[in-house]
């Protein structure tokens, strides 16, 4: 392990591991409700692959914090101040299109961080991104070709996109919002400088965005609190009540 | 224009030397995007390592009704089947 704070190195642990587990939440909320038997599938699968990260982020993190803890008591009995997803992946599911377009603007992101992580100092975390890496390679396939389909679509769908794409894109600046974790993850060669790779995420999405025939709202406001814990929105605390009611009311049930 | 997505036949290939084998049927608005619905829907448990697609409609098929005049005829032939052979010992199992 790289010489670093711990506590620092816990939380860009935790903003890794709350961004996977929380937009896997959010996926899963569609199992059984999406428009087609094959996008219920597949949106199944990638939540079970955004869960499956988290077991490893989350894991480490438990493993740093020591006392015993488990991925399990980090995703099951913190509240919401303790969380350090971005907001973005925190908001409530929309339409299928906004499902989708939340999707592609996180899968675009991690496509273009993974990689860098795969060259950390830290070998664990180097480790777990060049696992993730492969089905994230995936996520951000389907989910672009999927923007595309529905942007250039038929008319409706492509309403449907550019309003989602408008919903959501003052929450796209926060993950290159860097803070002092970053700069210390960044001196220590454990994780890239966020900001550092806006110009390559812009690069990726306005490609994509341009072949669905979609407009980039012209602001760069950018909603932020979700990464450092500061402000979640309300959103965060009911999503938590449907995730973590088991283990709240049943203390230590296990299969 | 139906609004429905075409029906795709998908045929997997298990593992390497064995053929592709049907395994089912699935929508998908086009070829690419059936390729990645049968990713996620038929190799979910590690089931393939080669995916073909082909929108229904470009099967044709031979017709249930006319099952007599196909396949009855070749059913008296059993001299089609090599079985009349003598296989000498030391050719072991065949």
């Amino acid at each position: 392990m790289a010489d670093v704070d711990k506590k620092m190195l816990t939380q860009f642990l935790l903003r890794m591991g709350d961004n996977t587990l929380i937009l896997g939440h959010r996926v899963s909320e569609w199992c059984g409700h999406a428009p087609v038997l094959e996008e219920d599938i597949a949106l199944a699968n990638t939540a079970l692959d955004l869960i499956g990260q988290t077991q490893f982020w989350l894991g480490y993190a438990a493993e740093i914090m020591g006392d015993s803890k488990t991925a399990d008591d980090v995703a099951f009995l913190r509240d919401v101040w303790d969380f350090r997803n971005l907001l973005l992946l925190e908001l409530p599911n929309g339409d299928f299109g906004q499902t989708l377009m939340r999707q592609f603007l996180f899968d675009s992101y991690q496509s273009i961080l993974l990689p860098r992580l795969m060259k950390s100092s830290d070998q664990h975390i180097a480790e777990i991104a060049e696992k993730s890496s492969k089905e994230v390679a995936y996520h951000v396939e389907r989910s672009a070709e999927t923007v595309v389909g529905l942007g250039d679509g038929t008319e409706e769908s492509h309403a449907r996109m550019q309003a989602a794409l408008d919903r959501l894109w003052p929450y796209v600046g926060e993950m290159f919002s860097s803070d002092e974790v970053d700069a210390a993850m960044a001196a220590a060669g454990i994780a890239p400088d966020p900001a550092t790779l806006r110009e390559e995420y812009d690069a990726l999405i306005g490609k994509v965005l341009a072949e669905a025939t979609l407009s980039i709202p012209d602001s760069d406001f950018t909603h932020k609190g979700g990464r450092n814990g500061a402000t979640h929105t309300e959103h965060l605390g009911h999503l938590l009540t449907q995730m973590q009611w088991l283990q709240r009311a049943y203390p230590g049930a296990t299969w | 224009m139906s609004k429905e997505w075409p029906l795709w036949e998908i045929f997997i290939r298990g593992q390497h030397g064995l053929s592709h084998r049907h395994v089912g049927s699935l929508h998908a608005p086009n070829a690419e995007m059936a390729i990645k619905n049968a990713r996620d829907v038929y190799t979910r448990r590690n089931e393939g390592v080669s995916i073909w697609v082909v929108e229904a409609n470009n099967i044709s098929a031979s017709s249930p009704s006319e099952k007599g005049p196909l396949y009855e005829p070749s059913e008296s032939k059993i001299y089609r089947h090599p079985t009349f052979f003598d296989i000498p010992d030391e050719v072991g199992h065949m």
